[in-house]
This record gives C-alpha cells, structure tokens and sequence, in this order.
C-alpha cells in the first residue's frame, strides 16, 4: 500500500495512545459540537488553538494530518458553493439569477472550517486509538442499550471485523488493480465510460475474494468454538486513570469557555 | 525488449512512520530473450522490483527504462510499451472475473483494440499453449479447480503475446505435476516465441529447468547477479541472502566433502545422479569395510 487513510491506525506511544478509547471519544465528539456552537472569532480562535495541542500531543506527522483533508475536498467545495450562493446578504457578485453575497463567502468558510476540523478530530482519533481499542470503547459506551434489546455486542464484533479486514480489503483492491491494469484496462482514463468498464474487472474478484474470506472466517470462529458474543471476557479492561479524568476535564472546560464566549 | 533498471529505489508510504524502503540502488539490465530468475527470501523486493518493471509503481529514486521509455511514464509511449509487457501476480486466478473461459482469456487482448476474429483466435492459441481444452471455452472460470483457475489467468496474460513476461511465483500452490507441467508450457511457449521470461521463484530447482540467469534479492539490493549454475550452486553467498542451495547441490557437497571427486555446480536431480553414478564406475573408493564393522 502506497498511501495514509484517514482510519489507518499509528503504532506509536503518545500521551494521546496512552488515554481510554472512551475518554478519546467523547471529548472528540464534545469538541465536533463545540466546533458547531463556535461563530465568534474567540471561540474559534480558542477551538483550533486546543485541536492544536492535542494534535501535537498526538505525535502524529502534521503531513499526514493535513493529508486526511483531501479526502472531503469535494464535499467541502461544494458546500462553500451552496453557501456562497444561498446565504442572502449583500450582494458580492451577480451572475443572471445566482447572486454570491459577502455573508454567504463567510457562512461558507465557516462551513469548510468545521469540515475540516471534524476530519482533524476524527483523524487523531483513529490515529491514536488501535481498531481493536476503538470497538471495545464503543461497546462499553453502548452497554445500556443492551437493556432495550439492541445487539451492542454483536454489532461491535462486527465492526472489529469490519476494521480489522479494511486495510486486507485495500491492499486486495490495490493488488487486483494493477493486475487488471497490467493487463491493459485504463484505469485512468479521463472518459466516464471507460471508467465504467473497468469495474466490473476490479469489483468482481474483490468480491469472490470477500466471500471466500467471509467463510473462512466464519469456519475459523467456528472451529474455535465461537459462539455469539454473550459472556466474552477481556484480556485487557479500560480502567479511567488520572490523566484521562484531565483530558475530560480540559475538554469539558474549552468547550464551556466557548459556549460561554458564544453566550455572553 | 532491452530492460534497464536504473539505480532504483522504492520506499511505501514516504514521508510517514510507516513508511518502509523495498528497494534500494538496484541495476540490472535484461537484454531481450533473456530467461531471468528473480530469487530471494520474503520481503526482500521481488515484487516490488517486478512491478517496477511493469510501470505499475512510480520510483522513488531512479528509473526502469523498457527500450528507453521510463517504464511507469502516463504518456501513449508509455502505455505502448507497456502494453508488450505481461505480468501474472502472485495467485493470478484471484484476478478471474468474466463468465465464461474464452471471454476471460480474450479480455486482454480486448484491451488491445484487435478485431473481434483477432482476439477469439489469440485467446484460442493462448488456451492450447498453456493445455487448456477447447471444451472448456464457454465454462465458467469460477467453477474450474485452482490448477486450471492459475491456467485460465496464465492464457489471459499471454493471450496478450507479450514480448516480455514477468511471472511471480507461478507455481506456488500447485502440486508436483501441476508445477512441473505448468514450467514445461512456459517454457515451450518462450522457445515458441523468443519472448524475455522473468520468472520470480522460491523453488530453485523448478527454477535451475528454466532460466539460464539468476539474480538474488536481498533487503532490496542485487546480492549477486550471474548463471545459474554459478549462483545457485554458490552456498555462501546463497546463505548470506537467507536461501539454501537446491538439494542436488548439497547432496553433491556432502559428498565432495567425504572425498567423493564430483561437481558441485549441477542443480537438476538427473545431473546430480549421472555424475554419481560416473563417479561410482571410476577410482572412488567405496567403504564396505566400515558397514560390516
């Protein structure tokens, strides 16, 4: 594999690593609102001051941070073009009916910047936190739904095994990809249609290749004697230490001071 | 097709603390006709290399010329060069999608833009080369055992006629006559055409039938590059890179070193058992006295 995602995990140790998988969660979750609540300068300024903290906390390559935004390019170009066009105010440039106004310049970088600091959240999230950790997080935290009768455990199970075979997925789709390309499909070819045609070439094989892998899987739990997720036992507990009351504590307290800032 | 790999260095995911280096400074010319085995431990770069050569990943550092044009190039002389050069992966038949056989062979040279009668006659041809019965044009591929899935992927890379073919570990996961067959069809099919054959193996004695070079890959650098007669049978520098000789070579040593006067440079089993044999019918002293004892 010749690329970063945006999920792929970072075996280091940072103070970031070292925090509960819930703790990670929640405040990531509290400061994507906060990011919402923010409009004056203030709270902006305060917000990307402390992301930037915890990113250098996190230890993880700016690049490769800053990289993770490519991903949502298109999503927030045409975001900023709803906004520009949308937003009423004073009137910017009018091109027949579509009028850009000055607002709707500011309501749209507004938007991309919240964007983006939500994939910088989620993105130091899943840096720091293994799959493994991430889904065990989750199922703590969703434990009380089990009481109205939703499968926490087994949708867990099945998003550990979702994440744990995403990055076999990708170097598959990788390898099938070149072996059709060595085999003279244009895979970069700028014409829709031929793109098209190329697909089924790359989706067919992934796809037998999902489902033989499904079923080994399935064969392997199995074999080992698998039998739904009720009463698994862990081999390593999430206990809340002293830096993680902090961490939650600092959080709750930023985003406070903005709400706060956005009250006053 | 003349091959140069040019100070070439590869490194996955630069600029990260994942990132890795494969390969690191290699040169290597391939002249064409040449039959070429490509060895060395896991992880030492022989895909990487071979992907290299086949356009499918971009330098880091260097470059791979194929009759002067950098091979990964995104221009039309690039894609034409590319396009005489065929590169079956590491388990080809996970690459199988089409319906039938004949639509799965004929899918390469499809890509080609040769007539509709061009492309049934080469995928035809490439079936028969590597033994695949013309019955089973218009069976599913998916239903085929593995032996004849890897067959099925093999004709749809050669249907291509490349000029060059670069195969990785062909014959993993096959048993003794499926290896032994699937070697003698490449090997015909190179003497048919004259094509350059670059053949990527962890079996040296299957590899010692085919190719007459051999170049060993260790942690991304050319460890030795010669015939194969000289590397293969070259136990230190074999060792150094993490391989062992072929079994009629360490036979031949063990008994070269208990004062048996016999070659150690013969890699086939057949050669290995003639010359001892020869060596038995001359002056060699057999021990009975000691089995009685």
């Amino acid at each position: 594999m010749n690329l970063l995602l945006p999920g792929m995990y970072l075996a280091t140790n940072s103070a970031l690593h070292r925090l509960d998988p819930r703790v990670k969660m929640i405040a990531a979750l509290v400061l994507m609102v906060a990011a919402f609540v923010a409009h004056r300068l203030a709270s902006h300024i305060l917000l990307t001051t402390f992301v930037m903290v915890i990113a250098m906390l996190s230890a993880a390559p700016p690049a490769a941070l800053l990289r993770t935004l490519r991903t949502i390019f298109w999503l927030g170009f045409l975001m900023f073009f709803f906004r520009l066009f949308t937003t009423p105010g004073q009137p910017f440039i009018t091109m027949g009916s579509l009028v850009m106004t000055w607002e709707g310049l500011l309501a749209g970088a507004t938007q991309i910047y919240r964007l983006c600091l939500i994939v910088i959240l989620s993105a130091l999230l899943t840096f720091t936190t293994s799959p493994a950790q991430l889904a065990y997080g989750l199922e703590v935290l969703f434990k009380p739904l089990i009481k109205i009768g939703l499968p926490v455990r087994e949708f867990t199970l099945v998003l550990t095994i979702a994440l744990r075979f995403a990055p076999v997925m990708l170097e598959e789709i990788d390898k099938i990809g070149k072996a059709q390309r060595a085999r003279g499909v244009d895979m970069d070819s700028r014409n829709p249609l031929r793109q098209v045609s190329s697909w089924s070439p790359l989706f067919v094989p992934i796809f037998v290749a999902a489902f033989r892998r499904a079923e080994e899987l399935a064969t392997a739990m199995e074999a080992r004697g698998f039998r739904g997720a009720q009463h698994r036992t862990r081999l390593y507990r999430l206990c809340i230490a002293r830096q993680d009351g902090l961490a939650m504590l600092v959080t709750c307290a930023v985003s406070l001071t903005i709400v706060g800032l956005e009250l006053v | 097709m003349l091959i140069r790999v040019e100070h070439l260095g590869h490194t996955y995911i630069p600029g990260t603390p994942l990132a890795r280096s494969a390969l690191r400074g290699v040169n290597l010319e391939i002249g064409p006709g040449e039959r070429v085995g490509l060895v060395g431990r896991t992880g030492s770069g022989k895909s990487t290399l071979v992907q290299h050569i086949a356009g499918l990943l971009t330098p880091t550092e260097g470059q791979v010329l194929l009759d002067g044009v950098p091979a990964h190039e995104r221009t039309a002389a690039g894609r034409a060069v590319r396009r005489r050069l065929g590169l079956a992966f590491q388990n080809p038949e996970e690459q199988i999608f089409e319906q039938t056989v004949l639509r799965e062979v004929a899918f390469g040279p499809r890509n080609l833009g040769l007539s509709q009668s061009e492309i049934v006659a080469r995928a035809r041809w490439a079936m028969e080369m590597v033994g695949l019965d013309a019955s089973m044009a218009s069976r599913s591929p998916f239903m085929l055992s593995g032996g004849e899935m890897r067959r099925v992927a093999l004709a749809s890379i050669l249907a291509m006629r490349p000029e060059t073919l670069i195969l990785d570990e062909p014959t993993a996961g096959l048993d003794p006559r499926g290896r032994r067959e699937l070697i003698a069809r490449v090997c015909a099919w190179q003497v048919e055409t004259g094509a350059t054959l670059i053949l990527i193996s962890h079996d040296l004695e299957g590899l010692a039938r085919v190719v007459e070079r051999v170049v060993v890959l260790d942690c991304g650098q050319v460890a030795a590059d010669g015939l194969a007669r000289q590397v293969l049978s070259d136990d230190a520098r074999l060792s150094a890179a993490g391989l062992d000789v072929p079994q009629p070579v360490m036979l031949l040593r063990a008994l070269r070193n208990s004062g048996w006067g016999v070659r150690t440079d013969l890699l086939l089993p057949e050669e290995a058992i003639e010359e001892i044999v020869h060596a038995r019918r001359g002056a060699i002293p057999v021990r009975t006295d000691k089995e009685t004892a």
